[in-house]
């Protein structure tokens, strides 16, 4: 029987788990000083991370999905986002989002209850979805804004969009895909395989070999990249991007991680997580990787990489500070759960809104 | 003045919209070359071409989630699911996507979008093309969900629908998508939605309905006026969200109210009127509120439909009942 189809996946690695180089360097990871500045900005997602959790765990906000060990898929495809193009984010994508200029304290207002939080404020960022929660509608949403721009004849523009390895089981990711091969659109798919959705392991997710493929079946180019180091996804994501602004359509990236932490403040990964896979992880992880090859090059001190640590602190406060005071001193008024329902709301609805402000008028002020 | 049927308002509506607004694009299955499985988006890609009127693949969640994308965008799309009894993929989209984006970006972002669909049995269709689910669209915030009785009203409210800058379910009663002709002006008029129409005066009793089932409901208020007794007939074409005020100004005037609706009667848009008529009416009802619905079983396929469908004379039975309290 002859052959009507086949395929291979490759996978794109710059650093080993080493920090050795083990292919020629794309040139833009030539210039420590941009290197220098993916380390900061990996190490700055760690640290609100922890701070989001800490702040969590006092009470001082809701459910917190972690970024640990995942750092460099956040930031490495963040970084290829410019100004024209649009992020269309998943729930753990709060690092993408941050590169592409949405404020940290925006996601701790949202992840702390406010709806604000997707209100981005960055010019940048105004045409940026929100986080998806329900999981892979995202990914139509992006399909839909790249639809937008060929249509309009926007070249020049294209959409990042990001999924969990989990979520890469839902048919929506699928659908999403195949109409953005027939109509090759515009967008760049970023699967964030973090070996973990919520307890269920990547190897129950599918049959495949590589989750990559799955973009094979319809018919657009895809690859795995290693999702510890930044600098081949952001050299994978900024290739697929540039691809996807100049007209050459779709590409799916699997870059492959592990979740250092629990799936969210709310989970608790030893009641399923392997010690011995962690700890393996551990020696895998993106910022070492990185910080080590620096350190080596002679491109900075391992005192500056402490400095830095500080300075993270630093800005990650700013940020908090920035959160507290919104909630606290200016906090949205009840109202506000009707005032962006529909552009004008329905005269049936607006008895409702004036009782829930009248009753917590009267609330406030009987004390 | 062309003489169209209500498929051909909708189809008139489209191709105007499309005419003077260039963001309004109009996608689903089978909507460009075919021009539609009951051709309302007949010849409307020969007019404005492959870009803007657009087959997609065939997957409903997908023609919901990128319309929201669309949208999202600026753009105007009019995505057609091909029957209501399929909109189940679509409705995770509708509802956590297209009802949701403007609250949920504080107005940032909001989602122009018609997701069209026919509804409704009384075809002889196959099983899960028959269905009246317009109560579960009803029921979400940031959703409004609008059906027309006639070819005039079809034209009007679908082109209010288009230009509402919010997520619009545009619901198409196909048992009466060439049932009756009228004479439609292509002027551009939009009707008001969130807006009752009373199609007869009446002194005795109100009776409420939307969609096909106006088409009995008028019918019983012709059989009832020969009998004596004067009905109010009001189509409320925009479900959600209800124009109230016009129903409880017939009521205070008739006393007596008669809901007739295709759909199951548990939790249908009938028991919100219902339940609004009680909750702010009470006082001006001589009579208990009466429902004609369809039961709460399964549509049944072609052979039994018109058993579960409201007819006339369930219709006039339930106005003789509440016309018994004086």
């Amino acid at each position: 029987m002859p052959t009507v189809a086949s395929f291979e996946v490759s996978y794109l690695q710059y650093l080993d788990e080493n920090s050795q180089a083990v292919n020629d360097l794309p040139d833009f990871a030539k210039d420590t000083n941009l290197l220098t500045g993916l380390y900061k900005d990996m190490l700055f997602a760690r640290t609100l991370d922890y701070r989001a959790m800490s702040l969590q765990r006092m009470g001082k906000m809701g459910t917190y999905p972690g970024t640990l060990g995942q750092e460099a898929v956040g930031v490495g495809s963040g970084s290829c986002l410019g100004d024209d193009d649009v992020l269309v984010p998943y729930y753990r994508g709060s690092n993408t989002m941050i590169q592409h200029g949405v404020k940290p304290h925006e996601l701790l207002l949202y992840w702390g209850g406010d709806e604000r939080g997707s209100d981005f404020k960055n010019p940048r960022v105004r045409q940026d979805f929100p986080i998806a929660v329900p999981i892979a509608t995202q990914c139509l949403h992006a399909a839909g804004v790249a639809t937008a721009m060929k249509a309009r004849g926007q070249t020049g523009r294209a959409v990042l969009t990001e999924i969990g390895e989990g979520g890469t089981s839902e048919g929506e990711f699928y659908e999403a895909l195949n109409v953005a091969g027939v109509w090759n659109l515009p967008l760049v798919c970023v699967i964030n395989n973090n070996q973990w959705a919520i307890s269920v392991p990547a190897e129950m997710q599918t049959a495949c070999e590589t989750f990559a493929q799955k973009g094979i079946a319809a018919g657009i180019e895809s690859l795995q990249v290693d999702g510890n180091d930044v600098i081949a996804v952001k050299d994978a994501v900024g290739r697929a991007m540039e691809k996807a602004r100049s007209g050459g359509g779709p590409t799916l990236i699997e870059a492959i991680c592990y979740r250092l932490c629990d799936h969210t403040t709310a989970d608790d990964a030893s009641r399923y997580d392997d010690p011995e896979a962690r700890e393996e992880a551990w020696a895998k992880e993106p910022l070492k990787r990185l910080g080590d090859y620096l350190v080596n090059l002679g491109a900075v001190t391992k005192k500056q990489l402490e400095e830095f640590e500080v300075e993270a602190k630093e800005a990650v406060e700013k940020e908090v500070e920035i959160y507290f005071d919104t909630i606290l001193n200016n906090p949205q008024p009840v109202g506000a759960m009707f005032d962006y329902l529909y552009a004008e709301l329905p005269e049936k609805t607006k008895a409702q809104r004036e009782e829930v402000i009248a009753r917590d008028l009267r609330a406030r002020e009987g004390g | 003045m062309p003489t169209v049927t209500l498929i051909e308002a909708v189809t008139m509506a489209m191709d105007h919209e499309m005419s003077v607004d260039e963001d309004v694009v109009v996608l689903g299955e089978d909507v460009g070359r075919n021009g539609g499985v009951f051709r309302a988006t007949d010849g409307l890609q020969e007019k404005h071409g492959e870009d803007r009127v657009i087959d997609t693949p065939l997957a409903e969640a997908m023609i919901a989630g990128l319309s929201v994308g669309m949208a999202a965008q600026g753009m105007k799309p009019i995505a057609e699911l091909q029957f209501m009894g399929f909109m189940f993929p679509a409705f995770n989209q509708i509802v956590t996507g297209a009802a949701r984006l403007r609250n949920r970006t504080r107005g940032r972002l909001s989602v122009p979008l018609v997701v069209r669909m026919p509804y409704g049995g009384g075809i002889h269709a196959p099983e899960h093309h028959s269905e009246s689910t317009e109560a579960l669209f009803a029921h979400i915030p940031g959703l409004k969900v609008v059906t027309p009785s006639s070819p005039a009203r079809a034209y009007g409210l679908l082109l209010a629908a288009i230009r509402d800058p919010d997520p619009v379910i545009f619901l198409e009663p196909k048992r009466i998508y060439r049932m009756v002709k009228q004479e439609i002006e292509d002027d551009g008029e939009a009707y008001p939605l969130e807006t009752c129409f009373i199609d007869r005066e009446g002194d005795d009793v109100t009776l409420v309905s939307w969609g096909a089932t106006m088409h009995e409901t008028l019918l019983a208020a012709d059989e009832l006026a020969d009998e004596g007794i004067s009905c109010e007939v009001i189509d409320i074409a925009t479900i959600a969200p209800l124009d109230m005020p016009t129903i409880f100004d017939s009521v205070e005037k008739t006393g007596r109210v008669v809901i007739v609706q295709e759909a199951a009667k548990t939790g249908g848009v009938g028991s919100e009127i219902a339940a609004e008529i009680s909750e702010h009416r009470l006082m001006s009802l001589i009579a208990p509120i009466g429902r004609v619905a369809g039961y709460d079983a399964i549509m049944p396929l072609a052979k039994m439909e018109r058993h579960y469908m409201p007819q006339v004379v369930r219709i006039t039975d339930e106005v003789k009942k509440v016309m018994d309290y004086s």
